[in-house]
Order: structure tokens, then sequence, then C-alpha cells
């Protein structure tokens, strides 16, 4: 992606991306369902958007609200989302992709396109990620973290012992889980309605490539 | 950036792609999906693969975490799909544990011989499959102890329990030879109460809660993988911590 006005993306990013993007659906779909059995706030996700099939359908095969379900849905999303996530950074670091389109971040350029972003005057162009966008990502990458190690800590707390004090104990753990799942969620929001802003931003992530090269200005008016 | 012929044409493409992502996601969420039998079918060989990963990351070594007495809840949560007054009243006169499978002397056991086993007291944290947790003081005879009074096989692959209820569970070999797991006979110092398993339940700290089993009242050792109440309901066998 070094021509300003094409968006490419190799077969890794691509591949990584799409499993990410079923992992994260298929997790925080049945993680509702989870939460709602025992949840930490008081409000329960509506049934309709969670994961983890009918639960009439359930009772009458297991005797179980679905939950069973759910969390076996959850635990083999967690290996997609892992060979995802690894797959991403890995070749990320490898091939420059990261160090080439996501640094540098500074916060004078933050500042700069962040504002701009707020008056709606932050222009995409295609091939060349502002800054907003760069800590975002690195935002997202940094929640996905935190959210396989605090999930890892739910999971095998004994095995993993004392990693859960990083997070206040077991119930810390539930809720860095919990609110990492927010920013991923809010990420894929506002996500979602960025690439229906541009989406030929689509098209780049599906087919590898999208947009035609700028003039020399940069296409800036 | 000005919009070329080209630009223009693409969109069309993205938002039929969108409109299948979009197709794929309402899927995703409905009912069809999830209950299915080939999904079903597929979500168990994955439960069974993680059932051996986590066999493979658990280590008998490993003590669970102990916890101070000021933290241990007095007053410990009942959980069980049927309500605390619905819970099985064993007479301590009639009760016997009955021993089957890989064991040598199978001879009953009565309360009174389970009480003069030797005991250890332990303050450990009890997590259930829903996400709540709660720690209670446990006293009791490490399962291990028991197996070995009992000339049980421990090169067998597994124990199994069945309870009074209806319940039945099963542990691997390596969890039951655990030293924190145990057939704990007092809770807070004071008698099992019924509702918590008179007159034991197992209480394995390396284990979900569902995994620790009430009312035990016959013990078997076996290279069979036994079933589990809630495993055969769709949850996860092995459910280690």
């Amino acid at each position: 992606m070094s021509v300003l006005g094409v968006q490419t993306h190799a077969w890794p990013v691509r591949l990584a991306h799409w499993s990410m993007a079923l992992a994260i659906l298929i997790m925080v779909g049945s993680g509702w369902r989870i939460y709602n059995a025992e949840p930490i706030l008081p409000f329960r996700f509506p049934l309709a958007v969670t994961l983890g099939g009918d639960v009439e359908a359930a009772l009458a095969r297991h005797g179980d609200p679905g939950v069973a379900t759910a969390i076996a849905w959850h635990f083999a999303g967690m290996w997609l989302l892992i060979a995802a996530f690894l797959l991403f950074v890995i070749y990320g670091v490898v091939s420059g992709h990261f160090r080439r389109d996501f640094f540098p971040v500074g916060p004078r350029a933050f500042l700069h396109d962040f504002t701009a972003a707020l008056h709606f005057r932050l222009e995409h162009r295609l091939g060349e990620y502002n800054t907003v966008q760069k800590v975002f990502y690195w935002g997202v990458l940094a929640a996905i973290i935190v959210i396989i190690v605090s999930g890892l800590a739910i999971w095998k707390p004994v095995q993993t012992y004392p990693l859960e004090v990083l997070f206040g104990g077991f119930q810390g753990a539930r809720i860095v889980h919990f609110l990492a799942m927010i920013v991923i969620v809010g990420f894929l929001v506002i996500h979602l309605a960025l690439v229906a802003l541009v989406p030929s931003t689509l098209v780049a992530m599906i087919t590898g490539r999208s947009g035609s090269p700028a003039p020399r200005n940069g296409g800036r008016p | 950036m000005p919009r070329t012929q080209q630009d223009l044409a693409l969109p069309r493409r993205e938002l039929l792609g969108g409109g299948l992502t979009l197709g794929a996601l309402t899927l995703l969420t409905g009912c069809d999906v999830s209950d299915g039998d080939a999904v079903q079918g597929a979500l168990a060989r994955v439960s069974a693969w993680n059932d051996a990963v986590q066999a493979s990351l658990f280590n008998p070594e490993r003590l669970a975490p102990t916890f101070p007495e000021s933290m241990a809840n007095k007053d410990f949560r009942y959980n069980a799909w049927y309500g605390p007054e619905q819970a099985p009243r064993l007479e301590p006169a009639d009760y016997r544990l009955l021993l089957s499978g890989k064991i040598a002397d199978k001879r009953p056991w009565t309360v009174e011989a389970l009480h003069a086993l030797p005991q250890v007291t332990q303050i450990t944290r009890h997590i259930c499959v829903e996400g709540w947790s709660m720690i209670g003081k446990w006293t009791g005879t490490p399962l291990r102890t028991f197996l070995e009074r009992i000339g049980a096989d421990t090169t067998a692959r597994y124990v199994g329990f069945e309870c009074a209820d209806g319940y039945y569970e099963g542990l691997d070999m390596p969890t039951a030879l655990h030293p924190q797991t145990l057939m704990a006979f007092r809770l807070h110092d004071a008698l099992l109460p019924h509702r918590h398993g008179f007159p034991f339940k197992l209480r394995i700290p390396t284990k979900l809660g569902f995994k620790n089993p009430k009312f035990v009242t016959t013990i078997y050792v076996t290279d069979k993988q036994p079933r589990g109440y809630w495993t055969d309901r769709g949850y996860n066998w092995f459910s280690g911590l």
C-alpha cells in the first residue's frame, strides 16, 4: 500500500482480518449469552442478539437454556481468534505492514486529525491511514490482547495463577474481559460506519486492491 | 479524491458483498445455526479437543490458591436445578457408600467409617461455569487417600460418581489424585448441610463447580470416560480451572 490512492491488502492480512471478524462475532454473541447467565451489571443482552441457539430448543434438547452451546461456541471461536490474531501480528511485523502503515503515531498528528475528524473534515485517502485510524487500529489490537489474557485468567484461574491478580482477582478479570469487549464492539461500530462512508476500502479487504493511483499532489484539493 | 468511473462501478460489488456479510451475520445469530445437528456435532468435536488441551495444561503439582479464613463465605451459595428444600436428606444410619469398578476392596462404607478417615482443612474458591465464585472452608479426606485405602487401580483413567439426586459426574485420574481433591464432610467446621451434599461432596478446586458432585452414593474406577450430568447437556467434560 505504497501508492497513494490505491488500497492494497496482502492475502495474509485479508485472511486474518476476516477470520478475526468471524471469531469476534462468534465470541461476542456467545459471550453475551454467557454473560446473561450471571450478569455483572443490572442488565441482560436481548436474547436475539446472542449466540447459543433457541432457548426452547436447548431446554427440550438438554434441559439447559442454551448456555452450554454458547460456551461451546465461545471456546471454539477462541482458537480461530488466537490463530487469526497471531497471523495478523506476525505477518504485520515480519512484512513491515505495521511499520509502514501503522506508524508514526505522534500526539500532535493525532490531535490534528482527531479535531478534523470531529468536524467531519478528515479526509480518507486510500493507501494511507490518518493518525486517528492508526490509533484506532493499535487500540483494537491492544483490546484483543487484553481480552485474550483476561479470558485466559478466567478460563484457567488455577493453572495461570497469579495471572488474575493483574486484573484484581477472578471477578476483576471478568470485568476487564467485559470492558475489553465494549472497546472491541465500539471499534466495530465505528469501523463499519467508516466502511459505509468509504466503501472502496471494503473492496480492497475482499479483493486485495481498490482505487486508482492519485495525481502527484496526492489528490488534495 | 475525485471519483473516476471505475470508482463508481466498484461500490455495487461492495454492496453485494456487504449484503452477503449481513446475511451471514443474521444466520449466525439465528436459531438455525446453533441448533443444527451438524453444528452441535462440530461444537462437540471442538469440546473434545478442548478436553485434550486442558488435560495437557493440567499440572498435577500445581495447587489452587488458598485464602485466609476471613475471606471464606459462611453462608455458602446453594446451586442446583432444584430448590434446596428438595435436596435429598440421607439418613446417616442407612447410608452406604458403594464401590465398584477397578477397586480391590469393594465393601460399602458407613458415614461413621468415612468420618474416621484422616482429614484436612482447606479454604478454596468454588468457581461456577456461569461466572460467580465463592470461597469456602472445607474439611475432609483427600480422595487420593481414600482411593489408596480401598485399593483402587490408580493407573486406570477415570473415577466416576453417582449421587442420591440422580446426578452423575466423573474425573480424570490426575485430578482425582490431586492433593486438594477432597471428599468434604464439613463446611465451615459444621457437618455438611443436606443441601450441600451430606454426607459428603467432592470438593475439587481445580474444576468448575458442576464437577463437584454432592450426596455421593457410588464411587467407581474405570478406563471408560464417565458421563456427566451437565456434560450430557452440552457442557465441556474436562472443565478444569
